[in-house]
Formats: C-alpha cells, structure tokens, sequence
C-alpha cells in the first residue's frame, strides 16, 4: 500500500507546467517551486522547438529565407514578414510603389485584429469563460478568408516581396474590409459587454500580477505589457516606418500596471488599427504594386542594417550584418516575445498558481516566435 | 455596507448582461460547414501543392532549366530531362516533389519563367505513410490528361 507523501510545514515542491500544457500555449515549460498553493519562485525553460531561424538566415538567400519569417508567429505572420521586407528594401536600396506600402500597413493591420482577437479567446478561455473564444474564432476567420483570398493562405502568408507585393488586392476585398470593420466595431461592443464587464473575470485580473515601468525597462518588453504600465512606446509612433505617418491614430496606455491593464490596451488596439485600415482604404492610392526596376539577384552593399516594427506582440527587431554576397553574414531577430516572457520569472513570485497562469496569458506569448 | 450591496448587485447584473449576449448567439444560425458533408471552394489563389502545367497536347510546358529546384529553399524538387534528337528544347522524364519538406512558400512557381508550374487546389493530403507525400508531378499530368 503506498503511503501518501507528507511535506514538511516549510517544505516546498516542484512543480513542472508544460512542456506540453494548455495554459502555455505550446512548448513552454515552468519549472515552479510551490509552497502550498503560492509559487516561491519560477524558472520558464524554453528551447523545445528551436528551428535555428537565425542559422537558417546565414546559409540561405534572402528571398529563400523570407518565408521563414511567417514561421515564427503563427498568428500575425505579417508584421514580421514586414519587418524582413523593409530590412532588405533599405539596405538593397529598393523603391517601394506607395500603393504597395499601403495595402502593406492595411494587411497587417488586419493580421494584428486577428491575432489579437485569438489572443482574446485564449486568455478567456485560461481563466474558464468557453464561449467567448469561439465568437473571437468566428470574427477572426472573417479575416483569415479576407486574406486567404488575397494571398493564398491562411496563416503563413508570405505575401510581400522585397520592393512591392506578391498579388494586388481586387474591389472585392475592398468590399469586404469595408463590410468588415463596422461588423467588428459592433463585435467589440459585444465583447465588453461579455468579458469586459463581468464581475469574475474583473476581480481576477485587477490587482493581478503587477508590472512596474522599471520591470519592463529592464527587460526590454514591449506592446501591450509595456502599455499596459504606463510606458508610451509604439514603434509605429516612435521610429515611424511605412506608411504610418499618414495616418492618425491613438496609442492606448494604461497605468494600472496589472492584468486587466494589458487586456485593455489590447482590446484598445483592436479599434485602433479598425481606424488605420479605414483610413488606409480611404487613401488607396493607384499604382503599381512592384517597382518597375525590381532587382532580380538581391545583394545588399557591406554594411550593418536595423528594421524594428511594431507587431502584434511588440517590438520586432531585425538586424543584418551583409558582406556584399548573396547571402547575409549574421541575420539577428529581436523577437518580442522573448522579453515580454522573462518578465514572468520575477512578477510572479508570491502570486497563486492560478495568478501565475493568468499573468502568463495576459503576456500573450506565442512559444515559436520564442525560440524561433 | 453600501458598496458590499452595490457590488453584489453590479456583479450580478454583469453576469445577467453577459449571459443574454450567449442566449442571443444561441438562436442565432449556424456559422459552421459540416466538413466531409459540404465542402467549402478554394479560392482562387489557394497555394497548395504545386502541379505541372500541360499543353493543348498534354505535355508539360517544362523545359528543364532547373530555375525552379534552385529557387526552392528547403530543396524539396528533383526534375531531370533530356534532349531529345532533332529538339531543340530539353523533355522532362521526371518531376519529384518532396512534400514533406515543402512549405508551400511558392519561390518555384514565381521563379518559372515558362508557364510550366501552378498551385494545385488539394488540401486533402492527411496519410499515415510518408511516400505518399513524394508527389511525381509528371505522372500527375499524364492522369490528369487521361
């Protein structure tokens, strides 16, 4: 007969959330040191599906190693291929058609309201409440079939190209934006009312797990986390790229610090980029969509080369360190996540375990783009 | 005393509030398609594996000159052909895909300056065995044809 194991009253535990757990999202582990209920420190352990992106980058050519970039966030695989895309513009010295740049930012616009409307679902359905992540799959696959459409696919898009795009938009797809974004205005509405304003999920997440501003300086986090204590940092604000200075729009910031902060300022967002894409369409420009002199061979000059966008998740930083060949000498990805997520070792000591998981799901962590 | 009520009763109503928005989704239709029942189109830009093109005869418009397995990043494409006498083009004798390796980016078909490659619209391509994803496109051609 086995005996059931009795601790010690100061005795702690281990306890191992994930690698493979619901509440990670994917291949994260915690390695969690538990009194009781209360976690006395934590350990994220990453590395379960490190596909060596970067490695990739050194022997491949650039426009091999584009559509890796879809690969490292499954859900707003965009902004990331954005982010390559201006990199190699600026550093091959490219010419970007306006048009293209314009669809551009209303594209990933669209991917960063589907990825944050997933983000919703999850972080909802971490802290028990099901039916709402299906209403959010049910707008997001509005979405995914706008794009799909448009570039072929549904999440892994590879749809630009360095200089321009790989297919125009058609007035059909024009149509359906605009179909869609009174559609999600009235969405939102509906959110708020199922989550925003319920009494459980305000009292779990007010209060929760906080962040001050020097945490997430130290750290280097962005989006939503850093918005959410106080921080005014938007890339598209403050490195404007794109075609972003043309339009007006809002950064949400919030100075509560908590969870219920960084769920704000994520659904804020949401709004915000509704507007940017109304303007966007507003302001079409016709054109052509691809330089007419658009370099066959891609060979940036020796130098040392930096893009940062704003993402879904934040700041996504790419640097190229070029030797004048056809393939680059070092490509460095500054993932975003990867910041957001070591916050989590130090915020949530002393926190319950339920806390703990519903900090992490307010992070918003996509473990690919992690270890990418 | 008063906040303690007030809150019990906002809580509450926040809860009542939330539940009629799932009781209007509840009546409402379905979103869904009942999958092998009813088949959703491909758009017309779907990427899914890439196929040959043939001509009005049914030979492939390929000529061999290998742009497309040297686009390809993951080197997933194997062709060979050869010169056949009194041609001046090169024939294809064979076409591998290698779909477990492909990642459906499309280099190949952008890289084909001779109108020789398209997206096919399969997207049904679950196995348990792996050969069945090494695709001869040529054989996939001729059965098109026929």
């Amino acid at each position: 007969m086995s005996v059931p194991i009795r601790l010690q009253p100061d005795e702690t535990f281990i306890l191992n959330v994930g690698p493979q757990h619901p509440a990670t999202h994917g291949v994260l582990r915690v390695k969690m040191e538990m009194d009781g209920e209360y976690i006395v420190s934590a350990e994220t352990v990453i590395g379960y599906i490190h596909r060596m992106h970067e490695k990739m980058g050194e022997i491949k050519t650039y426009p091999q190693f584009y559509m890796n970039l879809s690969r490292m966030d499954y859900l707003g695989a965009l902004g990331y291929s954005h982010g390559h895309v201006l990199l190699i513009e600026k550093a091959a010295g490219i010419e970007v058609p306006e048009r293209a740049e314009y669809i551009r930012a209303i594209t990933v616009e669209l991917n960063r309201i589907a990825s944050h409307l997933f983000w919703f679902g999850a972080f909802v359905m971490d802290l028990g409440g099901f039916s709402p992540l299906m209403y959010a799959l049910q707008d997001r696959e509005y979405i995914l079939d706008m794009l799909e459409r448009i570039t072929g696919s549904r999440l892994t898009y590879s749809y630009y190209r360095f200089g321009g795009l790989y297919n125009d938009i058609d007035d059909q797809f024009i149509e359906s934006v605009k179909k869609f974004i009174p559609r999600m205005r009235k969405s939102l509405k509906k959110y708020h009312k199922l989550v925003t304003g319920n009494i459980i999920f305000r009292k779990r997440l007010e209060g929760n797990a906080i962040l001050s501003k020097e945490t997430c300086r130290k750290y280097g986090a962005s989006s939503a986390v850093a918005r959410g204590s106080g921080i005014n940092y938007d890339v598209r604000r403050n490195e404007p790229y794109s075609v972003y200075p043309e339009f007006n729009f809002d950064i949400p910031v919030y100075h509560e610090c908590d969870s219920m902060a960084r769920y704000k300022v994520r659904m804020d967002e949401i709004e915000q980029s509704l507007r940017i894409i109304e303007q966007g369409i507003a302001k079409l420009p016709d054109g052509p969509i691809m330089p007419k002199k658009a370099p066959k061979i891609i060979k940036p000059p020796k130098g040392d080369y930096y893009q940062a966008v704003e993402t879904a998740r934040g700041n996504f930083g790419i640097r190229l360190v070029s030797d004048g060949t056809k393939n680059p000498y070092r490509l460095k990805l500054r993932s975003p996540t990867y910041s957001n997520m070591h916050l989590f070792d130090e915020t949530c000591t002393g926190l319950l375990i339920m806390d703990a998981l519903a900090f992490m799901g307010s992070l918003d962590l996509v473990i690919p783009e992690i270890d990418r | 005393m008063v906040t303690y009520f007030s809150e019990i009763i906002s809580g509450l109503w926040s809860l009542v509030l939330g539940l009629s928005v799932t009781f209007v989704e509840f009546i409402r239709p379905n979103v869904t398609v009942q999958y092998p029942y009813e088949k959703l189109e491909m758009p017309e830009r779907f990427r899914g594996h890439i196929q040959l093109i043939g001509d009005e005869e049914g030979r492939p418009n390929c000529i061999v000159c290998m742009m497309c397995q040297r686009a390809c990043p993951s080197g997933c494409i194997s062709l060979s052909g050869k010169k056949e006498e009194g041609q001046k083009k090169k024939t294809l004798n064979s076409y591998i895909l290698d779909f477990t390796t492909c990642s459906l980016c499309g280099s190949c078909v952008e890289s084909c300056n001779f109108n020789a490659l398209e997206y096919s619209k399969e997207y049904n391509l679950a196995s348990t065995r792996k050969e069945d994803f090494i695709i001869d496109l040529l054989k996939r051609l001729e059965e098109q044809n026929s």
